[in-house]
């Protein structure tokens, strides 16, 4: 694909979007049978599910902490989710998204209470178009939560980026391909607490904080969407 | 997993309430680095090597410049490959085998850092478009580490660069090596709501949470990582900026 002219024509994005709007977000909970808890996040064209099991015994035993649960985090891409077959398994850009994505949640999952137990997330990208990874923190705080595991507050992710110098809400892949920065991030959203920041691009110190501000909007929006997704499932509903 | 082994609560309390205090546990100020020094070419069969020690932490970086084939998106570009071992000499919490997740997040933020702000220009690295390019080859050894591995992975990787032999085949027409600017990182660590730079070990094994940002020598940014279960505040980012940005030049002005 060659790269378009333009990324933004007349203070509109390609796919039609205003800079501070996050692509169509779709969040459902509790959507798997055998797993404790589970959530499906549909971000523009990104697919991705997550699952949680756990609390549970940890296995091998030697990794069990005698005051506190495991958290551990797997982030998977499906090799069907991208253009190029990706081969199966593991590589380092996946290992290191699980090691920041476990540290982005681990935050606001009450630990303490399950000494010896490890509470295992899965996360699966079926289909994706830029931002997995924050999508895949999406669901996964919304598949803690769907298992009943005490947390303190949600975890909500989106990415901005930087096209055309100007500053955008969840880059599509386009803007990711083309675009000359890339800010994933993560919080606690009530707090307004960063657990995940990773960067790659460029940025002044004022775009930085243009970055910032944009992420936080983008952010509440998310967090609203994961709230109203378990509202509705955990609601009791008149006449049951 | 850990690269830190299990941290005594004496020492936790003590490096918190120091800390509490405006103190550090080598009495650094909180935005001060220990001594940086900067060995090039130390290594011989490289191309390009450096020898970064701040405090006791050791980090060796070496470069090799080696043939390869371009990747297939991108016929006219050579290659860059970071790499990086947490040796086992180095601590005796590093085991042997396969990269674990510390050294490939440690290889790619450093990879981010030079790949992102453009410090070399891959595209003068072809030889022969979409056949033959350049690849280079950045292999970070970490001989000990006492400590804010990131800052000085990064730090002997652009000195290695900054140093690098041409090598002596007849593909290489260029006159110097393709460097054209030197990203930096800082990492600010985050101890009992206080920040401070270049963690050492006991400061690392008790900390919240950590922020690495490469700049560049105009003071932007081109590479940020968040690490450690904590969190940071939009204040606290912000000022941890500042300090990466002021740090940053006191580095580079190291390389000489």
């Amino acid at each position: 694909m060659e790269k378009p002219e333009k990324l933004i024509v007349d203070g509109k994005r390609l796919d039609g979007r205003a800079p501070d709007e996050l692509r169509q977000l779709k969040i459902e909970a509790g959507v798997l049978e055998r797993a404790d808890g589970s959530a499906y996040v549909e971000l523009g064209a990104n697919k991705v599910l997550a699952a949680v099991y756990g609390p549970r015994e940890m296995h091998p035993r030697h990794h069990q902490q005698p005051d506190m649960a495991v958290l551990r985090c797997r982030y998977n891409m499906a090799p069907f989710s991208v253009d190029e077959r990706k081969r199966p398994g593991p590589d380092r850009r996946s290992v290191e998204i699980s090691k920041v994505t476990r540290e982005a949640l681990e935050p606001v999952v009450f630990l303490e209470l399950y000494p010896r137990s490890v509470i295992d997330v899965f996360i699966e990208v079926l289909q994706a178009e830029a931002g997995t990874r924050t999508a895949g923190i999406n669901a996964a705080a919304v598949a803690l939560a769907d298992a009943g595991i005490p947390m303190r507050d949600m975890v909500s992710s989106v990415a901005v980026g930087k096209v055309d110098g100007t500053i955008v809400l969840d880059p599509a892949k386009d803007e990711d391909q083309w675009g000359t920065t890339d800010m994933p991030i993560a919080m606690i959203p009530r707090k307004k607490l960063i657990t995940l920041l990773q960067m790659d691009g460029h940025f002044t110190g004022e775009e930085f904080k243009q970055a910032l501000d944009l992420a936080f909007k983008g952010c509440e929006q998310i967090y609203e969407a994961q709230r109203r997704t378990l509202m509705e499932k955990y609601a009791i509903k008149q006449g049951e | 997993m850990d690269m830190y082994g299990i941290v005594s609560s004496v020492k936790r309390d003590y490096i918190a309430d120091l800390v509490r205090q405006g103190k550090r546990v080598d009495t650094r100020m909180l935005d001060q680095f220990r001594e940086v020094s900067v060995e090039v070419s130390p290594i011989k069969s490289a191309q390009g090597s450096a020898l970064v020690k701040v405090g006791k932490t050791q980090v060796l970086a070496g470069v090799k410049l080696e043939h390869a084939e371009p990747f297939s998106d991108r016929p006219d570009s050579g290659v860059l490959i970071v790499n990086a071992e947490l040796l086992p000499l180095a601590s005796p919490t590093f085991e042997p085998g396969r990269p674990d997740e510390n050294a490939i997040e440690l290889a790619r933020v450093v990879d981010r850092g030079i790949r992102e702000s453009e410090a070399i220009d891959l595209e003068k690295l072809v030889i022969k478009s979409g056949e033959d390019v350049w690849a280079v080859f950045i292999d970070i050894y970490a001989l000990d580490h006492d400590g804010n591995l990131i800052d000085a992975s990064a730090l002997a990787a652009i000195a290695a660069l900054l140093n690098v032999k041409l090598p002596e085949d007849e593909a290489w027409t260029l006159s110097e090596f393709p460097l054209q600017k030197k990203p930096v990182a800082v990492t600010v660590a985050k101890i009992n709501g206080k920040l401070m730079v270049d963690p050492c070990l006991d400061e690392e094994s008790v900390m919240d949470a950590r922020i690495t940002m490469a700049t560049i020598e105009d003071g932007s940014i081109c590479a940020m990582q968040k690490g450690g279960i904590g969190h940071f505040s939009r204040e606290e980012l912000e000022q941890a900026y500042e300090l990466a940005r002021a740090k940053a030049a006191e580095l580079r002005a190291k390389l000489g």
